[in-house]
């Protein structure tokens, strides 16, 4: 993982389902690219279009709550999307992130959007370069570190290995 | 320890865990259905290995019977993954039902069992004294690989619901009445459990409904003490062993909640979140739709609670409404027409259909259009969740779904039938 980013705000609200991220009709297949041209096509029709590579979303409480679909976390990785934060995730959101390798930062950041982030993984910081406002965060547990590192793929090889 | 702390420790081979302790925990069961089993079947692959055969459940119940070419090849990998590896428990059209009903009726849920399903719903096992709990596609692959999964531990909330329920007023309204209190985050990370008088007198189906939703609430699993009604449900049905599971005396819980069961009603969950609850005599919505199945209320007793309502009314549904009954599962669904409920449906002019999540999820099947609305039996009300983005759902208990399909517009039972 990228210890260091910087990139442009899309701002969400709260309580974002899974549903608003990618509906059910979309749910036939499992490709990144493919879920991606449809993220956010029922509440932000302008998403899919003009989110680039590196964006960033930064969201109220509650991110991802709703339908366990991983189909969520893959479009938003499909569409780009480096990192996610909210001041709270729902937990299957969360695993399912972390295991294909989308981080997330539980923090409360205020921003708007279009405005550039920067993101220090290492250090636990995050500045908006628009206002200049600084916010930490804590560092993940050192397992969960890992784990969005090594990914689940690989961390289940090595665990079956290891039998 | 609470019930999930018990449960946890004893799957991950400890004497004890607290909350916020990250274990490895031995899994029972893990369940995938057709629209997250083919994510999980493409990561299996990678991993050179074969299915723990007896702890893999495959369920077709989204997209099936297949609504279009890719949902059809969707149900066709799980076909496949189930064949290439002999897996034995794998649910295909015809018959199974929807993933959650069948996981109950086909005893794989059972007290004290540690079960993970990718599905959110999972969390309905709890209602039989189970930890169960929603995970990704991914995860689920590598539980079918090593039959493990690592936990946080949660912290736990108790729920106190006394006294005695009122006429019409189902497990349903208890869990909405709950998230409409604490708000779909108000048990975010954590394990609901729910005890009291009006909970030990709900039965299996309602407890259910309580157990489902704690998802909506955005807790981790939530749990009922298991007793006699559970113990009784589970005899010639229940797969193997297993062994009830109840807090210590000193267990900690994070919060305690109290609600006094005479005083919930009827209520609705307005678009577009389950916490937006009223009482349904109060709101004046006319409908479009009404919904009654799902693996929240999609099972016998709910057909028999709809089915009463409309007998008691002695009417068929409002002209301008379209009523649509899916049983949860093929058994629900012949219980149903052995008791005649499958013909006092029909008669009213509702159509019923064979088991499938179709129009739950605004998959197919009862799709709504734009600035439509619909009652709904279901758990979940969000933007677009049953279709267009701009039609809305109002989730109530089946009760309210079949008197609200009689007037054509959103109804308690009591005003209709007593009024
Ligand atoms: S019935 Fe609805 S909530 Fe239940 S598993 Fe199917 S889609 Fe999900």
């Amino acid at each position: 993982m990228e210890k260091y980013i910087k990139g442009r705000v899309w701002r969400f609200s709260e309580n974002v389902d899974t549903d608003q991220i990618i509906p059910a009709i979309y749910l036939v297949t499992g490709d990144r690219q493919e879920l991606a041209k449809h993220a956010f096509e029922n509440v932000r029709p302008d998403f899919a279009k003009d989110v680039s590579d590196g964006d960033i979303i930064v969201a109220g409480p509650n991110f991802g709550s709703g339908s366990s679909r991983e189909h969520a976390p893959r479009a938003l990785l499909g569409a780009g999307i480096k990192c996610v934060i909210a001041p709270s995730f729902a937990r299957i959101f969360y695993r399912n992130s972390i295991n294909i390798g989308l981080p997330l930062v539980e923090c409360d950041v205020d921003a708007a959007d279009g405005d550039i982030l920067a993101i220090d993984f290492g250090d636990g910081k995050i500045v908006n370069t628009n206002t200049s406002a600084g916010y930490t965060f804590p560092s993940l547990p050192d397992f969960l570190v890992d784990l969005l590192d090594v990914g689940l793929i690989e961390n289940t090889k090595r665990k079956l290995k290891g039998k | 320890m609470t019930i999930a702390e018990k449960i946890l420790a004893a799957h991950a081979g400890k004497e004890s865990v607290s909350p916020k302790e990250i274990v490895d925990a031995k899994i029972d069961y893990v369940m995938v259905n057709d629209v997250t089993g083919l994510p999980a079947f493409e990561v299996f692959e990678e991993f050179d290995t074969t299915p723990i055969l007896e702890k893999s459940v495959l369920i077709q119940d989204h997209y099936v019977p297949n609504k279009d070419v890719a949902s059809a090849e969707q149900a066709k990998s799980m076909r496949e993954f189930a064949k290439r590896y002999g897996i034995p428990n794998h649910f295909d059209v015809g018959r199974g039902g929807v993933c959650h009903q069948i996981m109950i009726e086909e005893g794989f849920a059972a007290p004290g069992r540690l079960i993970v399903g990718a599905d959110s719903h999972t969390c309905s096992y709890g209602a039989l004294g189970a930890l169960s709990t929603g995970i990704g596609s991914s995860e689920a692959a590598a539980v079918m690989a090593t039959g493990e999964l690592w936990f946080k531990v949660p912290e736990t909330q108790k729920f106190v619901v006394d006294g005695e329920l009122g006429k019409y007023v189902m497990g349903k309204d208890i869990i909405l009445h709950i998230i409409g209190d604490i708000g779909v985050s108000g048990s975010l990370y954590k394990s609901m459990e729910f005890y009291g008088y009006a909970i030990e007198s709900l039965h299996l189906s309602d407890r259910i409904t309580i157990s489902n939703m704690a998802i909506e609430a955005g807790a981790k699993c939530g749990i009922i003490p298991p007793d006699e009604a559970i113990f009784d449900y589970l005899k010639n049905r229940v797969i193997g062993e297993y062994s009830p599971v109840y807090a210590d005396e000193d267990a900690e819980y994070k919060n305690t909640f109290e609600y006094d069961a005479s005083k919930i009603v009827p209520v609705v969950a307005t678009p577009h979140l389950p916490e937006n609850v009223t009482p349904a005599s109060e709101i004046n919505v006319q409908i479009d739709q009404a919904y009654l199945g799902s693996c929240t209320n999609g099972r016998i007793e709910d057909l028999r609670v709809a089915a009463a309502v409309l007998k008691g009314a002695g009417k068929s549904v409002h002209p301008d409404v379209r009523m649509i009954v899916v049983p949860a599962s093929r058994s629900v669904f012949e219980q149903a027409m052995r008791e005649g409920l499958i013909g006092i449906f029909m008669d009213a002019d509702a159509y019923v259909a064979g088991p499938t999540c179709g129009a739950c999820l605004g998959g197919y099947m009862g799709v709504l259009a734009e600035g439509e609305r619909c009652v709904s039996s279901t758990n979940r009300n969000f933007i677009g969740r049953m279709g267009h983005p701009n039609s809305e759902v109002y989730l109530a208990n089946p009760a309210v779904v079949a008197a609200s399909a009689i007037t054509g517009r959103i109804t308690d039972p009591t005003d209709l039938l007593e009024g």
